[in-house]
């Protein structure tokens, strides 16, 4: 049911850019670094031209700088055909920014504009649910701009001084009766003044009384919390069921229960300090997150990377890939409802793998081995041994051994067949990416569409499945299972020795003035991470496109007219980490 | 028929056990503080509450190479109704803080907390305004574990000292940890 593609070649940027600026004319300029500028005013239309008339259907990136004095709002547009993306920027005074939203064209902009309306504040007009997305409703402040403060201790630099200069402090919930029974509260004291949350208008999406009145036999519609602490949602993550008997009318993710603002904390850190922090962005893959962000810094400063180094690169996100499919599968058959038994079976590689990856980095999890120019530190002589076995043996058993228990199995047909379709016009204009998007049939892969690294020197297949269900998203992890193992099986016999690392060894890179929207495919999908610099010590704008968190946009789209218990299905055949998700 | 009398302070080991089954039966007293604590510390049942990162290395200590049913922990349960034990593994957002304290209420006593991981003792690496610093600022800890993440051996010790700090308290000490209320309902 899986199929092998080739993807076509599409013009490169430069030449669209040009081909735009010839039919918009006066609508858009170019700027120094080749990116289109636009006014707000221009902006729908320009975006739809590029849309109908140049190809650029599928929007992988969105967000916003603050300049101080404006912002600028940065889109990053590319063809579901492949290519480089093409940067459209438009800008807004920050006195009231406000910007047309591109909802009504790229469905995909929803949670991307909301995220820039919670970090930044600017509002996009015609977006038909803009609220914070990250943060809580009622919180103060625009997080991500240049002048916001944080509440408790910022600094400008590290390492901070005291965190509580004025000793202890406490949380105004404490207080509260209705927090618990284990508070101790001063005399007189009632709590009343504070009293219990109420819901506010507008929190949900669907008008509830208006749906009471439409239902025929004047059932309830039902709203149901699922989450944020809930087995199946593979972390903390919400979602609000709008249910009519068992059959979800509609549903509403509700996230940012583990938000710490990455990236304002990757801009107070030098470049190089955000490496580590690469790794718990997405912690089930996290070396292919590692890459993006080296990937990204090293275009920007025009470094070569050594042949070795790229070997390695490969090999260990390639391991990365399959480790982290084994997981994803293993706990969507947890979601159906085999407890644990896949799972087990389906982590037994896995703990190789990490095994591994202790071994060439020091760590199991966070293993913060790339560096701008390479990796950290050179193979042990023990690795080679035994990942040649994993790789010639093990690993293809063990796919082999999921593959005759699950794929044909009725029960998990019956789970996953015709569940959650998407079809590949919408999956591209939401702008999924991974797994999802290829599993509609759409053969988009980032390692093919935009490569980088050495993947062109491999022989192997973007897999792709057309029904666009739950066991398409299935199939698909499968089959990239088996093609990530023949791209090991190529890069193991060829890796060159010779250096790790090119450049000057330096704690501290100088990055010229610029910005780069780097992409790398993850497991989970397009991985972009686009930094701007202004050549000072630390990134000036450092922004993460987490696919988990623009995967989910669709999650509402799948799951209508389905069943309470297929959501849980779809959830998991998305395959989030919510460490992605939140930032 | 001899008469083994044991001090108080023993609880049954697996060697009196034998003596037993060789037909020297004896008689074994101990507290029913201990003996509640035995059972108590052996039998604890975690809630499945995984926050981020440390949380991998959680699933990873349940799964088949560590294997943390060893010690009585087969069962992570879905509802906080039915654990005695929360692991708070990984980073305690702002917004997630109200929800953990409620999901801690509803634990019945006696149970525990253990904190996993950097982020959820101290912050961590993450020194910033949208997480709280620690989950000590919102319910009680018990057990730290340090790591970044923690190993899950660590945590399989971590839960070894746990076992420990169970089988030492008096039988109804959480009383008095919570203030003589424990859990009230309807409040
Ligand atoms: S301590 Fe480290 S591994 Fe654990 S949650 Fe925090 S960042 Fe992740």
């Amino acid at each position: 049911m899986t199929k092998q593609t080739d993807v076509v070649a599409a013009p490169a940027p430069a030449d669209v850019v040009a081909a735009v600026h010839k039919q918009l004319g006066e609508r858009v300029t170019v700027d120094d670094g080749g990116a289109l500028v636009v006014g707000p005013s221009n902006l729908i239309d320009v975006v739809r031209a590029l849309r109908d008339d140049h190809g650029l259907d599928y929007l992988a990136n969105l967000t916003a700088v603050d300049w101080l004095d404006r912002f600028e709002v940065v889109y990053h547009l590319c063809s579901s055909a492949g290519g480089a993306p093409i940067v459209l920027k438009t800008t807004t005074d920050r006195a009231n920014p406000r910007v047309p939203s591109l909802f009504g064209i790229y469905p995909g902009a929803d949670f991307q504009e909301r995220e820039v309306y919670d970090m930044f504040g600017i509002r996009f007009a015609g977006h038909p649910n803009l609220k914070r997305i990250l943060m809580w409703e009622g919180f103060a402040g625009w997080p991500l701009r240049k002048d916001w403060r944080e509440a408790y201790f910022e600094q400008e630099h590290k390492p901070l001084t005291s965190r509580w200069p004025d000793g202890q402090f406490f949380f105004g919930e404490d207080k509260l009766t209705d927090w618990g029974s284990n508070t101790k509260l001063p005399p007189a004291y009632t709590g009343a003044e504070i009293g219990r949350p109420k819901p506010q208008e507008g929190q949900y999406v669907v008008d509830i009384d208006a749906l009471r009145r439409g239902t025929s036999f004047g059932s309830d519609r039902l709203v149901v919390n699922m989450g944020p602490q809930h087995p199946s949602t593979h972390g903390v993550f919400q979602m609000r069921l709008v249910l009519d008997g068992e059959t979800v009318v509609d549903l509403e993710p509700v996230m940012g229960y583990m938000h710490r603002n990455h990236e304002k904390i990757g801009e107070r850190n030098l470049w190089l300090g955000n490496m580590p922090f690469t790794d718990r962005l997405d912690y089930i893959a996290q070396l292919g997150s590692e890459w993006g962000y080296a990937l990204c810094v090293e275009r920007m400063m025009g470094l070569e990377v050594p042949e070795r180094a790229e070997y390695i690169r490969v090999i260990m996100a390639e391991l990365n890939r399959i480790q982290s499919h084994f997981w994803s599968i293993g706990f969507l058959l947890n979601d159906l409802g085999a407890f644990f038994t896949p799972s087990l079976y389906a982590i037994e590689e896995r703990e190789i793998v990490l095994d591994l990856f202790e071994m060439a980095t020091g760590s199991r999890l966070m293993c913060n081995y790339m560096r701008f120019g390479g990796v950290a530190y050179d193979l042990p002589d023990a690795f080679m041994p035994l990942v040649n076995v994993l790789v010639n043996e093990r690993m293809e058993r063990a796919i082999d051994e999921i593959d005759a228990y699950l794929t044909n199995n009725e029960i998990v047909m019956e789970r996953m067949k015709g569940v959650g379709v998407l079809t590949p016009e919408l999956a591209i204009a939401y702008s999924t990416s991974g797994p999802v998007l290829r599993g509609s049939g759409v053969a988009y892969d980032v390692r093919r569409a935009d490569p980088y690294g050495i993947y062109d020197r491999f022989d192997w297949n973007v897999v792709t499945a057309n029904e666009g269900d739950v066991y398409a998203r299935y199939a698909v992890r499968i089959g990239e299972m088996r093609e990530s193992l023949k791209i090991l099986r190529q890069a193991l016999p060829q890796m060159p020795a010779g250096e790790i690392l090119g450049g000057k060894k330096a704690w501290q890179v100088r990055v010229p003035a610029g910005e780069h929207y780097a992409r790398v495919e993850n497991p989970r999908g397009e991985l972009g991470y686009y930094c701007v610099s202004d050549g000072k010590a630390n990134p000036y704008r450092y922004h993460v496109r987490s696919p988990c968190f623009v995967n989910l946009t669709s999650l509402a789209e799948m799951c209508k007219g389905y069943k309470v218990a297929d959501v849980v299905a779809i959830l998991g055949s998305i395959d989030i980490v919510l460490g992605e998700v939140d930032r | 028929m001899s008469v083994t009398i044991l001090s108080p302070d023993d609880i049954l080991t697996p060697d009196q056990l034998a003596d037993g089954k060789t037909g020297e039966m004896g008689f074994v007293t101990t507290t029913l503080a201990k003996g509640v604590n035995w059972a108590r510390a052996n039998s604890v049942w975690p809630a499945l509450f995984g926050l981020a990162c440390c949380a991998i290395e959680m699933m990873h200590s349940q799964m088949a190479r560590n294997d943390m049913s060893r010690f009585g922990m087969e069962l992570m349960r879905a509802s906080p109704r039915q654990s005695d034990l929360i692991i708070v593994a990984g980073r305690l957002s702002r917004k997630m803080a109200p929800v953990i304290r409620r999901i801690y209420d509803q634990m019945p006593e006696p149970k525990w907390v253990i904190s996993m991981g950097d982020c959820a003792s101290c912050g961590g690496i993450f020194n910033n305004y949208a997480l709280v610093q620690g989950v000590d600022e919102v319910i009680p800890v018990d057990v730290y574990v340090a790591g970044c993440p923690p190993r899950p051996e660590a945590l399989m010790y971590g839960i070894m000292k746990l076992h420990e700090k169970i089988q030492a308290e008096g039988m109804d000490s959480w009383r008095d940890r919570k203030g003589g209320l424990g859990i009230q309902v309807g409040s």
